[in-house]
């Protein structure tokens, strides 16, 4: 193997396979149970920010309304573990026993019809990806076919998630209202609450979020990745050389969604409950901000900067809570102000040339234009 | 809805509608500062609702001035208090502009995660400086109280001062923008921005002193908002959805159609209200301004501009 293989290869997957080793290898055997199911609630955000650099980073639509997307997905799941949870036998106590709990006390008598179909285990998992793709896909093709973009987009998607967010409030029979779906217990029978579920849901989830990444990056590296980066740089152009933009926009905003959605599902799972105050304007903001700090154009900064912005802020305001406030602003304007390629620019532009000087002898010279993927 | 006799359904009516009025006046008032700056420079400030509400401190701050050293001109000290509120707001905002927007204008997406930071910071300055608890100011004596327009018909009175504020408010923002020689500046930097430079505009302090105006308006607006609600730390963060909304649907450019926007918007959901639960009226209200945006993305009134 020559040292240009070498170095091409530590290139492309230095990021990527250091990132799995840390989540497979390194976490699990140091952190405790708790803190482990801490990781994997913050990598559930993993997913969303994964769709923000698709969407965002490499096609310029900024959407504000991602964390209703993550909602949806994780209300299909808490939808199909609360019917669960709610057999006959273990609801008896209710005026009618069968139905969830916070429906019983706001005198619903019967399920509502589109409950009905998560009692089945298989349309749950289609509807986790395929509900807030359908959202994602009529709000997208009436924005994009008539040409709507950049702030507008962002600013109507803001408004749409105060919509959805205010009606999740406000529907307390249907939804559980400002207490969300709470009290959730088995998967399938299987415990999800205690310590080994959680062990084996983190793992299930650092899988799916290689997985994704891995798509991700196919997705960026394809002809697709490209037509994607010259919309975001030259739209018009893209346009009058016949290509079909809007299409496009639609197809990466659906799949952001889509991708919005499994994480909204791992998170569920992982802490037992979904509500609404996890998905209005103020966390759909705070997920651009986790794709922005680690940067918007690398798939594993992204998830680094989600794992990063959570962690400084469950530690900042568990030890200083008059000052996080203070830290995470500053953070933001900093970040937006000198690094706008995120922490993966900065790794990019210093780490990387030094690692390729100082341990395989590469000059910086040498190196080819950065890969889109990185 | 169908028991009230003709007299009373007129009367809810009239009430409505000036609940409605009310409600109008705060969406030109929030708004009025962000079509300013969102609209003239294209600047996103999702700090906008934190400078309303620094302009409510200031005012709250004036009435304690006033109770503690001018007791018999506190009936006055709104005035006086607006005055501050412009004065505070507006130069935080050409600090702001100086140390961070002027940074950013080439990327209009990053001032929105920039500004984000930026009201962070300044609702943890609020909540450390004035406590996490909503405060309110004592309205003076001529402000209490309702007018009888008839045996069924009340409107109260800070309500109606509000709006005049309003009107006032905008007549002068709109004068300022139409009729001075800095106003034909700024619509000539909005217009075109690389022949404004090349006529000898100076862009850059015309966008600075914009931005100013627009912070400087949100003050005031935030002083407005105290004769009618408490303020408290994260207010702010609550009406920058529906200021946004109000700005694009109007059409970012035209002041007019801020106007125009608030109106509408302001009316169908205090009519819907009736009708439906207030949440419901929202999320109604919400879901037909996306609508008609799908139908006219550039908002009621478009400005013609070449570009």
């Amino acid at each position: 193997m020559t040292k240009e293989t070498l170095a091409r290869l530590a290139r492309e997957w230095l990021g990527f396979g250091l990132l799995a080793f840390v989540l497979i290898a390194i976490f699990p055997s140091v952190l405790d149970d708790f803190r482990l199911n801490l990781v994997g609630k913050y990598l559930s955000f993993g997913f969303v920010v994964l769709g923000l650099v698709l969407c965002w980073g490499y096609t310029g639509i900024l959407s504000l309304g991602q964390g209703i997307f993550f909602g949806l997905g994780g209300y299909c799941i808490a939808m199909f573990l609360k019917l669960e949870a709610s057999t006959p036998e273990n609801t008896a106590i209710q005026s009618t026993p069968g139905i969830p709990d916070f429906m019983d006390w706001n005198q619903l008598t019967e399920l509502p019809f589109f409950w009905e179909p998560f009692h089945s285990f298989a349309f749950t998992v289609f509807a986790i990806m395929a509900v807030p793709a359908a959202i994602a896909f009529i709000l997208a093709y009436a924005m994009f076919k008539r040409r709507v973009g950049g702030v507008y987009f962002a600013i109507i998607t803001q408004a749409v998630t105060a919509v959805l967010t205010i009606l999740i409030i406000g529907q307390q029979g249907y939804t559980g209202g400002i207490n969300g779906i709470t009290d959730l217990r088995t998967l399938m029978g299987w415990d999800i609450r205690t310590d080994d579920a959680r062990f084996a849901l983190y793992f299930i989830c650092v899988a799916l979020l290689l997985v994704c990444i891995l798509i991700g990056r196919f997705v960026l590296k394809s002809k697709l990745g490209r037509i994607l980066v010259a919309i975001r740089d030259k739209e018009e152009r893209v346009r009058f050389s016949g290509y079909d933009v809007a299409n496009f926009k639609v197809f990466v905003f659906c799949t952001a969604a889509a991708l919005a959605g499994i994480g909204g599902a791992m998170f569920t799972l992982q802490v037992g409950f979904m509500s609404p105050t996890i998905i209005g304007i103020v966390p759909s903001i705070e997920m651009v901000i986790f794709c922005a700090l680690g940067g918007r154009l690398s798939l594993i900064g992204a998830v680094a900067g989600a794992l990063i912005v959570n962690a400084a802020k469950t530690t900042f305001s568990e030890m200083f809570p008059e000052l996080w406030l203070f830290a995470m602003g500053g953070l933001f304007i900093g970040v937006t102000l000198f690094f706008p390629k995120g922490l993966a620019g900065l790794v990019d532009d210093y780490v990387r040339p030094f690692l390729g000087r100082h341990l395989l002898g590469v000059k910086p010279n040498d190196r080819p234009a950065p890969t889109p993927a990185e | 809805m169908f028991d009230y006799s003709f007299a009373e359904l007129s009367s809810i009516l009239v009430m409505q509608g000036f609940a409605g009025l009310i409600l109008f006046s705060v969406f030109v008032l929030m708004a009025l500062g962000l079509a300013i700056i969102f609209g003239q420079m294209g600047v996103i400030n999702m700090a906008h609702g934190e400078f309303m509400i620094l302009g409510a401190y200031v005012t709250y701050l004036t009435s304690h001035l006033f109770l503690e050293f001018l007791p018999f001109a506190y009936p006055a000290y709104f005035f006086v208090a607006m005055v501050f509120a412009f004065v505070v707001a507006g130069a935080l905002g050409l600090l702001v502009e100086w140390a961070m927007i002027r940074h950013l204008y080439a990327r209009p997406l990053d001032t929105l995660l920039a500004t984000w930071g930026l009201s962070l910071i300044l609702q943890q300055i609020f909540r450390s400086t004035f406590g996490a608890r909503e405060v309110g100011v004592e309205l003076p004596d001529w402000m209490m109280g309702s007018l009888a327009l008839s045996d069924t018909i009340e409107v109260q009175i800070n309500g109606l001062f509000v709006m005049g504020l309003t009107v006032a408010i905008t007549v002068a923002v709109l004068t300022l923008l139409f009729k001075s020689r800095w106003g034909l500046q700024v619509r000539a930097v909005t217009t075109n921005r690389t022949m404004s430079g090349a006529v000898g505009i100076d862009t850059r302090r015309v966008d600075r002193m914009t931005f100013g105006l627009g912070c400087g308006v949100a003050g005031v607006a935030g002083a407005a908002f105290t004769m009618i609600g408490s303020t408290g730390p994260t207010s702010g963060q609550l009406y920058i959805v529906d200021t946004f909304l109000v700005v694009v649907f109007g059409g970012a450019q035209s002041l007019i159609g801020t106007v125009a926007s608030a109106f509408t918007i302001s009316q169908s959901q205090s009519a819907l209200e009736f009708f439906i639960s207030g949440s419901m009226a929202k999320v109604l209200t919400l879901l037909i301004v996306i609508g008609l945006l799908m139908l006219r993305p550039q908002g009621l009134f478009v400005l013609k501009v070449r570009r």
